[in-house]
């Protein structure tokens, strides 16, 4: 009887993550593209997409390199971007914490943001799972999209110096942030932190090693979470 | 670009683990520690705060154009933050954008 509930949530998983397959494989793509033209061999393209399997993270990482910030400074720009995922570690734990470690473990390197989101609202329409159904329905929907991340990277990598120049690939990672960004702007305070970002990115800009970039971004969480704070939870 | 081979695997590596330990933050050693609510409040931004400070100098500045302003580009990049915001659609924003920017080429 359970191992039957376990497969059917694995299952159920999986078909609510299937669709977010259509939004990562242009990512994946992408990054494969973009990584080798900007010199990447095939080696290190696939590497990051295995160990870091997070395209924003990616794309800042890489443009950062393609401005040749130093070492640290590419590092301190990609793990911020990355830093929303220890709030979904720490929204999933109260599901998940009572698993066994090697699950957790396993669990950590697949969370991403549409396995967060997806289990998330399962979590909170069907509350009393067993810990085994609810990592079993995680799983499931977290394996299409970390899976076509390898394949589409790869697919990406080796057309990579087949794209002509006139396709402009130098804005695609733009247009691939902005169009990431656009939709989160759900709230005043989402709106807010995003405005004080894109004006102080500009006016810092001329700081030397991409520092601008830390500082504005520091800047606009503090300013996003002040006018969540001062609404209270009406934008709850 | 221009990194040695070892500073490029230090970036892949340090990135990797990094991104791994954040994520397994909570979910791992952690436990259910409780987040001050100050914390969370700044982690919810962390996206909306990084990325549009790293775009803006790209549209606005762009290097394949040694840094001209292009009106074609900031075009582009108004229409995909448009569609993104009254779609919520990731993918119609890119395809929307990458058109008008295809458009503005072409015509400029």
């Amino acid at each position: 009887m359970p191992a039957a509930t376990t497969k059917s949530a694995f299952w159920r998983g999986f078909r609510d993550g299937l669709p977010f397959v259509l939004g990562a494989t242009p990512f994946g793509l992408l990054f494969g593209v973009l990584g080798t033209e900007a010199g990447l061999n095939l080696v290190e393209v696939m590497s990051m997409s295995v160990l870091v399997i997070a395209g924003a993270s990616q794309f800042t990482a890489l443009s950062q390199m393609q401005e040749n910030a130093p070492v640290i400074m590419v590092l301190l720009a990609a793990l911020a971007v990355n830093m929303r995922m220890a709030m979904y570690s720490a929204s999933l734990a109260p599901h998940l914490g009572a698993a066994p470690f090697w699950q957790r473990a396993v669990a950590a390197y697949i969370l991403v943001d549409n396995a967060y989101a997806v289990s998330a609202a399962e979590y909170e329409k069907r509350p009393d799972q067993r810990v085994d159904e609810k990592m079993s329905f995680y799983i499931g929907c977290a394996i299409p999209v970390w899976v076509f991340w390898y394949f589409s990277t790869l697919a990406g990598a080796l057309l990579g110096q087949t794209v002509p120049p006139e396709f402009a690939l130098d804005f695609a990672v733009p247009i691939a942030f902005l169009a990431i960004v656009a939709p989160m702007l759900r709230t005043l305070a989402h709106v807010a932190a995003a405005l004080t970002s894109l004006v102080l990115g500009l006016l810092l800009a001329f700081l030397p090693y991409s520092s601008g970039l830390l500082i504005a971004a520091a800047a606009a969480m503090l300013v996003g979470a002040e006018i969540e704070r001062r609404m209270g939870d009406r934008f709850q | 670009m221009n990194y040695s081979t070892f500073d490029l695997w230090i970036i892949i590596a340090v990135l990797g683990i990094g991104t791994y330990l954040i994520r397994f933050s909570f979910l791992g050693p952690l436990g259910r520690t409780a987040l001050p609510p100050l914390v969370l409040r700044l982690l919810r931004y962390t996206p909306v705060a990084v990325l549009p400070a790293l775009v803006a100098p790209l549209v606005f500045w762009p290097a394949a154009t040694g840094g001209e302003p292009d009106a074609a580009r900031i075009l582009a990049a108004v229409a995909t933050t448009a569609l993104g915001y009254w779609t919520k659609n990731v993918i119609a924003a890119i395809f929307g954008g990458a058109a008008v920017l295809a458009i503005g080429l072409y015509l400029f």
